[in-house]
């Protein structure tokens, strides 16, 4: 069990260090086969772990295992340490599977792409990240594992860096993901001074002696573990980073920011959860902030005209389903929602790709329209996870979404808000989600959709960055002319039709009052939990029968608008024009940190450039000390006048006064 | 015989040099005044060397002499190449080395 447990973390950093350093020998075939291999084989070593972890008794199923000491001083001792349980399995089997499905379909996505080992080193190190970040048995660790995502996340975004777009998301996403890593490194701090320990399973152990419930320091701490579980989930308000971070290639948008990197604060909360629940203010905030993302980025989803940041805000408002979740309780329920998401959000994301290749790169939905004969696989995998995604019956996010919002509603008390919220939220899903279908597959075949039908993709005359309509060039880390696949790939099509089938049912392992596989198998992570909620047959009830009818209420309401009488959106608009103008400003978030934030330190810069480097450091620091020697040289300078006798004089005299000081002191 | 006007003598002899060197600008002359202080410090030499009974003091003196005779040559030799560059035989002209 150790040897597999390590494996995990060891294929994919290994695939990332072969591809890396042999970017330039390898051929394309090669690249594909050891970087999809070496995520399968981790897959492959999470399954034989997770069995010999269930052939353990349940008391004995949190093992840590210690490869060497990573820091010991006065106080700490940090292992380098992986912590195998139930969640930290659960995690890793849902990373490693989709990543797997992902590298898949990379393998013909960015086929004539002519950074492709590039690429896949790069998704390789993002998986080994996402695996050490989960892995991880104390806090040191899994800081290191935090910041190598968000480092990780930055090539990704950044990969095609001859777009000034991809770049600046990049950046974007680096800054607030840092923003997170101060949070989660200083939360660090505010624990470790109490609890005396970095390793997580001491920690929690010693939680209940020196934290006592509501202790000021804990919830400070927690609220800033919260920071950086928000900027790495995208919650409100660091959320600004997502969209902007559907630069990256379709495949990167797939892994990052539906499957894996987003999860990681749902995942740190679930894993603290010891800490919050003795910190319910800090686990409030939580609740409180992924119900407003969730509604917030359901609007914007509303009026996103780009496919892709479509999908991007649907995957913060489901995100923030997750965090509403774990931060109230509902941890099983969260991480549930975390798995059917990734498989049915990875789903959506390499459909979309599909789309977008036979676009020939254009991703705006108003150029989009009649794929569905095109297109009829993706056609079909576009519905599957939309069905999935608005949680309609049977489909996986049915399941999970309802379990987290009847865990709200079990609460009570003011939790009803959530679960009201949590509700609306699920409507607005359902409209983005089909809108986004109604408007891509239905209606009058574009140009492009035509020519595919007679069996002929799409080429862009001249390449271009879908973001700004540059023309660009095609030199460097941009897609060559061969790369509009759509859906003929078979690794594509592979990739997506096993995505399509968990997202159908995905929601077996935790069926209500049918199956509980899922519950018995996390529970010994959640052991200790003190999260009471009584059991409710008839809101259980009430939740399955309104989550089904919002849903469908929602596909309707999205059908009457897209297809049965074109124009209501166009009406809408003007009738609402200041909600609509609030919702494309996606609620002025960019603009509001760009006041508080970018300009006073952009303010603050210039000022330490004009005023404080120019008077200080050049005037005083630099130009004091160049004065001095300039003016001691020019006084030894007017001493050296070149007359000899002047010289003699100055010696003798000299040595006249030495003398006689000399007398005069002896005397 | 005490050794106080040996003394006297030779600083008087130093002091005649010495005020040579400051006041005189002809090199000839600056030179000969250098070769008065180093003669001045040797007659100290020898009266104390004849004080003590000693000849260390002695030797010492007949090493300054050579290191003067040596300092005459390149003296005199830099006062002839001046001439004979037809610069002017003045230490005040000569300052062109200066900061």
């Amino acid at each position: 069990m150790e040897t597999t447990a390590w494996l995990i973390l060891l294929f994919p950093l290994l695939g990332s260090i072969v591809l890396g350093l042999g970017f330039r020998i390898w051929p394309a075939r090669v690249v594909g086969a050891v970087g999809t291999l070496a995520i399968a084989a981790a897959f492959v070593a999470a399954l034989l772990t997770t069995f010999s972890l269930q052939d353990r008794g349940e008391e004995q199923r949190q093992v840590v295992f210690s490869a060497w000491d990573y820091l010991v001083t006065v106080g700490i001792d940090a292992k380098l340490s992986i912590l195998v349980d139930p969640l930290s399995m659960f995690m890793a089997l849902t990373v490693t599977g989709v990543s797997t499905l992902i590298h898949l379909y990379s393998v013909a996505y960015l086929s004539g792409d002519r950074g492709y080992a590039r690429f896949f080193a790069y998704l390789n190190f993002f998986v080994f990240s996402m695996l050490l970040l989960v892995l991880a048995a104390n806090f040191l660790l899994l800081i290191v594992g935090w910041a190598f995502v968000g480092a990780a996340s930055y090539m990704l975004i950044s990969f095609w860096y001859r777009r000034t777009t991809a770049t600046a998301a990049g950046i974007k996403a680096f800054v607030i993901n840092v923003l997170g890593d101060v949070g989660l490194v200083l939360g660090t701090f505010f624990i470790f001074k109490h609890s005396g320990s970095v390793d997580f399973l001491t920690t929690f152990a010693r939680a209940p002696d020196v934290f006592p419930k509501g202790q000021a320091d804990l919830t400070a701490g927690c609220l800033l573990l919260l920071v950086g579980a928000f900027a790495k989930s995208a919650q409100v308000p660091l959320h600004t980073w997502l969209p902007d971070a559907m630069e990256g290639p379709t495949p990167v948008s797939a892994l990052i920011h539906a499957a894996t990197m987003v999860t990681a604060g749902v995942y740190l909360i679930a894993r603290m959860h010891p800490l919050f629940e003795r910190a319910p203010a800090a686990a409030d905030v939580g609740a409180i902030v992924g119900c407003a993302t969730l509604l917030i980025a359901g609007t914007i989803g509303l009026v996103v005209t780009d496919l892709k940041r479509v999908i991007a805000y649907s995957t913060m408002s489901q995100i923030g389903y997750m965090i509403m979740g774990v931060s109230a309780g509902a941890y099983v329920a969260g991480l549930f929602h975390l798995m059917t998401h990734a498989f049915f959000k990875a789903l959506l994301f390499m459909a979309a790709g599909s789309v977008i290749s036979a676009m020939g790169g254009e991703q705006d939905l108003n150029k989009m329209g009649g794929f569905r004969k095109a297109m009829p696989f993706t056609f079909a995998c576009f519905v599957i996870g939309g069905l999935a995604l608005s949680g309609i019956p049977p489909f996986s996010g049915f399941f999970s979404k309802d379990e987290i919002l009847l865990v709200m509603g079990e609460q009570g008390g003011w939790k009803w808000a959530l679960y009201i919220s949590g509700y609306i939220g699920a409507f607005l899903t359902a409209i983005y989600t089909w809108r986004m279908i109604f408007r891509a597959f239905f209606g009058e075949p574009v140009e492009q959709a035509r020519e595919l039908e007679h069996g002929h993709l799409y080429h862009a005359p001249e390449p271009f960055n879908p973001a700004n309509g540059e023309i660009e060039d095609t030199d460097v880390g941009f897609p060559g002319p061969e790369h509009h696949i759509a859906e003929t790939a078979l690794s594509m099509k592979a990739a997506m039709g096993l995505l399509a089938v968990l997202a159908v049912v995905g929601g077996i392992v935790l069926v209500p009052k049918t199956t509980t596989w899922l519950d018995t198998f996390l529970e010994p992570s959640f052991a200790g939990s003190s999260v009471v909620a009584k059991p409710d047959d008839s809101l259980l009830v009430l939740g399955l029968l309104l989550g089904t009818a919002l849903g469908l209420l929602g596909v309707f309401v999205a059908y009457t608008i897209w297809v049965r009488r074109p124009g209501t959106s166009a009406r809408w608009v003007e009738r609402f024009s200041g909600l609509h103008r609030l919702f494309v400003h996606k609620w002025y978030f960019d603009e509001l940190i760009d006041i508080l934030v970018v300009r006073p330190a952009a303010w603050f810069g210039r000022w330490g450039q004009q005023t404080f480097e120019r008077v200080f450091v050049n005037g005083t620091l630099i130009g004091g000390t160049t004065g001095i020697v300039r003016a001691g040289s020019a006084a030894v300078r007017a001493a050296q006048s070149g007359f000899l006798r002047g010289y003699a004089a100055l010696l003798l005299f000299g040595v006249v006064a030495v003398g006689l000081y000399f007398l005069i002191q002896s005397a | 015989m005490t050794l106080d006007w040996f003394l006297v003598v030779s600083a008087l002899v130093f002091c005649i040099g010495a005020g040579g060197v400051l006041t005189r600008r002809n090199p000839l002359v600056v030179l000969l005044c250098l070769e008065l202080m180093l003669n001045a410090a040797n007659i100290a030499l020898i009266a104390f060397a004849r004080m003590w009974g000693n000849v260390d003091g002695q030797i010492f003196a007949i090493i300054v002499m050579v290191v003067a005779a040596c300092e005459v040559c390149i003296g005199l030799g830099l006062v002839v190449a001046i001439y004979r560059r037809r610069l002017p035989i003045d230490v005040d002209e000569l300052r062109e080395l200066q900061g």
